[in-house]
């Protein structure tokens, strides 16, 4: 039979199971059909707009302002996660208490609820006549309609990222390296300081970039409670859709392309931040 | 002078530990010996305050150490798994202990690089400070874990299975040279094996453990040759155990020997069914069934003598033996 | 506490820090989806059924069922497809293949949705095409099954990867060496062996299959009773400050939301799933 010559000919190692040519196949044409081809749309588009033109409506001033939005506020929900996060993670991994598998799985709500479920729900809680925000605004504080509703949006949307990050690494963290560091004279904070903390590090930041990349491209769950004031409270998603409610199809893909460079490069950055922790510490 | 005094721990329902007393005298090389659950560890982390007993105390130095905590203590910890901070060096996990003492009592920077720098050349790792753990083999990992735990200078170390997770070859060599280290420190030191030979071989002294009781403190010499319960003899080296005297429903004591104890005689002799043969070391190793009972019995006779063939039978005379009463292995009464 | 004392925090400490991460949970989560029921039921039962039996609520869910039981088939044939390709044979490139696979859930919804405006739209590449043998594909459903099939995509491939890699070969191996074809070895062994994962995969999938907005919002042109999904017709009341209606249809989301939580932690719980998932 042609076996041993087809087996001597593959790109690929020999298996003896069968099957992957259909399967490969299959992935690769559905891959390249649903995502490839269209994600490359985009680009093959930017391209033909050429250089000034890219930059005059990927870069105008409302984008910029879209840009900074998104990215700020994204980048302050995802350092607020951070913090909450882990104690959350903490407090899921090391204590005990009535209700934790309730809490456990309440925490995974923000993947499973839909985003402009959340939206209205985050607007009606913060609104000025809201649950909150009638205690709030007497503080002084707004919250819907400003940025900071943003940022509340994004911290709702973000927090599983993080949690779920962490978790797994803090329960592997072996209680025999705190014991080290108690043998060894250090105290409780200075054990959380100098052996936990560094050890969950990048769990930590990779939970804060998965949160902030998607933080940057969320859209249902801001929209509502962000007034959308242009300069303002506008972030970069809502920019695309405004500009392709006006047709204005050059606009929204340079914007989008910009925002996806963002994440490809946010994406590149957790890689490297993965496989060099993998390196030094051999995990 | 470390003293246990009637230490008593329990797990939920599992006593781990019961009454314990135990004296470990300066400079000594003390080894823990027992099966998995005997409660050696316990009793090892008991002693360095990483467990707390429900009762008894524990001295340092005539002092009650029972209610300090772990980072008071002073004792040098050496894990199973060595427990190294992986985002470290090498050499900032050796200086760790330093670094975190009080500002006032810290040495200097480059006064704790220069200890660190010696202890790593005192476990002969010079050179490997700037290394991460991942980056170490067991050993190199296991004399790691040592310096660290050395840099605190100590009164005490304690060492949990210091061996277990290293191959066969690499553990003797770490075996003597830690052997070499401990006479040249002159440390107190307490380890937790479940390796006999391992406790025979380094130990000044051995505590053979069971069921969360001491079962016998001794020399290596004494543990061997004169064990004090039916657990020790048949724990610590082979032995073979045959009933003593008729069968008679109640109590029955029991013969232990073990198997280079016994010679080949003409005549008077128990007949041994010889099953199956083999070489071991300077001895032909005997397995076979006594005539009597049918037991399985296994000797060693010297090679100087004529190899048994399977299916012969030998006549054999336990020289040295002990006589333990009735109870079944380990057991307590 | 089995724990010994030296390596964990006081009582009180511990204490301090579960009343923070409870309230934190409280707050940010749990508040936003008691909100959604206590709205949608403000006014009684009576408008909440009503706000969930118009022709145009009753639209929107049929729709939204449509799209699922459209795109989360199709992702999960892919799904399985990709994980036996990647995790069953060696090759060059595999993990390019990953991270390619990977892709959508770093892209921004919007940004889904725009690609395929910028392909099949009035003046995209294939719009003229399209308009002149009279397909329409954006502004219909077509266009929101692709959308959804496009967000959707990694899901349940995501699920199986680290399982079926976990799992190794060896029964598969086995199979092989006993006479088993192809189709019998996925069918009695691989099949068996992740159909808990798979389904894992699936919930997931389809959670956000009936839950996306962004995507399917900028590709479906929000025809009330045509191209109106149940998240997009959430919003459509919401802007007519027909908060009661909008939060009904929300509350009928919410608790598919629930559900899937619920039927994941079980999954989790019997299955040991050990889960460390974090991108969706």
């Amino acid at each position: 039979m042609s076996r041993t010559l087809s087996r001597a000919k593959s790109w690929r190692q020999p298996s003896v199971l069968p099957g992957f040519g259909l399967t490969f196949g299959v992935t690769l044409a559905w891959l390249t059909l649903i995502v490839l081809v269209p994600l490359a749309s985009i680009f093959i588009r930017s391209a033909g707009m050429g250089w000034s033109e890219f930059v005059a409506v990927g870069f105008s001033d409302r984008a910029l302002a879209a840009y900074r939005v998104s990215f700020g506020t994204a980048a302050a929900a995802g350092l607020v996660n951070a913090v909450s996060g882990l104690l959350v993670a903490w407090v899921l991994v090391r204590y005990a208490f009535p209700g934790k598998r309730v809490i456990s799985a309440l925490v995974d709500l923000p993947f499973a609820l839909p985003t402009a479920v959340a939206g209205i729900a985050l607007t009606a809680l913060y609104a000025p006549t809201g649950w909150l925000g009638q205690f709030l605004e007497p503080l002084g504080l707004k919250v819907a309609f400003t940025p900071v509703g943003i940022v509340v949006a994004l911290v709702f949307i973000g927090l599983p990222f993080v949690v779920r990050s962490v978790e797994p690494v803090l329960a592997d963290l072996g209680r025999d390296v705190e014991e080290a560091a108690a043998t060894l004279g250090a105290t409780r904070l200075q054990t959380f300081r100098r052996v936990i903390v560094p050890a969950i590090a990048p769990a930590l930041l990779t939970g804060f970039a998965l949160a902030f990349a998607r933080g940057v491209g969320e859209y249902g769950s801001v929209i509502f409670i962000a007034g959308n004031m242009p300069g303002k409270t506008e972030i970069a998603p809502l920019l695309i859709v405004t500009q392709l409610e006006q047709y204005a199809y050059a606009g929204a893909t340079a914007i989008a392309t910009v925002m996806m460079l963002a994440s490809f490069l946010i994406l590149l950055v957790i890689n490297l931040i993965q496989a060099a922790s993998r390196r030094r510490m051999g995990a | 002078m470390i003293r246990v005094q009637n230490v008593t721990k329990r797990f939920g329902d599992f006593a781990a530990l019961h009454g314990i007393d135990l004296e470990v005298r300066p400079g000594e090389f003390i080894a823990l010996l027992g099966p998995s659950g005997s409660g050696k560890t316990t009793l090892l982390r008991i002693i360095a305050g990483l467990e707390f007993q429900d009762s008894g105390q524990v001295l340092f130095s005539g002092e009650d150490v029972s209610d300090r905590k772990v980072a008071d203590r002073h004792v040098g910890f050496v894990f199973q798994h060595y427990a190294l901070f992986r985002h470290m060096t090498v050499a900032d996990n050796v200086a760790f202990g330093l670094t975190v003492r009080k500002r006032r009592d810290r040495p200097s920077r480059a006064a704790i690089a220069a200890r660190a720098e010696e202890l790593l050349r005192l476990v002969q790792l010079d050179g490997l400070g700037d290394r991460y753990p991942a980056q170490l083999s067991g050993g190199q990992r296991q004399r790691v874990a040592l310096a660290r735990a050395l840099a605190i200078e100590p009164r005490l170390l304690l060492l949990d299975e210091p061996f277990g997770a290293l191959d066969a070859k690499v553990r003797k060599d770490l075996r003597r040279w830690l052997r070499e280290l401990h006479k040249q420190m002159g440390l107190t030191s307490v380890f937790v094996t479940h390796d006999q030979e391992e406790a025979l071989e380094l130990a000044d002294r051995v505590v053979v453990m069971n069921n969360g009781v001491i079962e016998q403190v001794g020399t290596p010499e004494e543990i061997y040759m004169h064990p004090a319960t039916p657990f020790v003899s048949h724990f610590v080296g082979e032995t073979n155990r045959i009933p003593a005297g008729p069968a008679s429903g109640g109590a029955r004591d029991e013969v232990h020997f073990r198997p280079h104890d016994v010679e080949v005689v003409r005549e008077g002799g128990e007949a041994l069914l010889v099953d199956n043969v083999f070489r071991k070391g300077g001895a032909w190793r005997v397995e076979g069934a006594l005539a009597e009972g049918g037991l399985i019995v296994e000797i060693d006779i010297d090679v100087a003598q004529p190899r048994p063939n399977p299916g012969e039978t030998v006549l054999i005379r336990p020289v040295r033996s002990r006589v333990f009463n009735a109870n079944p292995e380990g057991a307590q009464p | 506490m089995s724990r010994p004392r030296s390596t964990t925090e006081g009582r009180l400490t511990q204490i301090v820090l579960i009343v923070l991460a409870l309230a934190f949970l409280g707050v940010f989560l749990l508040l936003p989806l008691i909100v959604v029921f206590s709205e949608a039921l403000k006014q009684g039962l009576g408008p909440f059924l009503d706000a969930v039996h118009t022709p145009d609520a009753l639209a929107a869910i049929k729709l939204t069922l449509l799209i699922a039981a459209i795109s989360v088939p199709l992702n999960m044939v892919f799904g399985v497809a990709a994980s036996w390709a990647i995790t069953k044979f060696h090759f060059p490139g595999k993990s390019l293949l990953i991270t390619l696979i990977d892709l959508p859930f770093s892209v921004s919804p919007v940004v889904s949705g725009l690609i395929f405006v910028l392909l099949f739209g009035a003046q995209g590449w294939f719009g003229p095409w399209l308009a002149a043998h009279d397909l329409k594909i954006i502004f219909a459903v077509p266009g929101i099954v692709l959308a959804t099939v496009f967000i959707t995509f990694p899901f349940v491939a995501r699920e199986l990867i680290p399982l079926m890699m976990e799992q190794g070969k060896d029964d598969e191996e086995a199979a092989v060496s006993l006479g088993a074809n192809g189709w019998q070895v996925f069918r009695h062994v691989t099949l068996p062996n992740i159909r808990w994962g798979l389904l894992y995969g699936v919930l997931l999938c389809n959670a956000r299959a009936m839950g996306e907005f962004g995507a399917v919002s900028v590709v479906s042109g929000h025809i009330r009773g045509l191209t109106n999904t149940m998240p997009l017709h959430v919003e459509i009341l919401y802007n007519e400050y027909d908060f009661v209606g909008a939060f009904a249809v929300a509350s009928l989301l919410a608790l598919l939301a629930l559900v899937t939580l619920v039927a994941k932690t079980i999954l989790e719980w019997r299955f040991d799933l050990h889960h460390t998932g974090a991108g969706h």
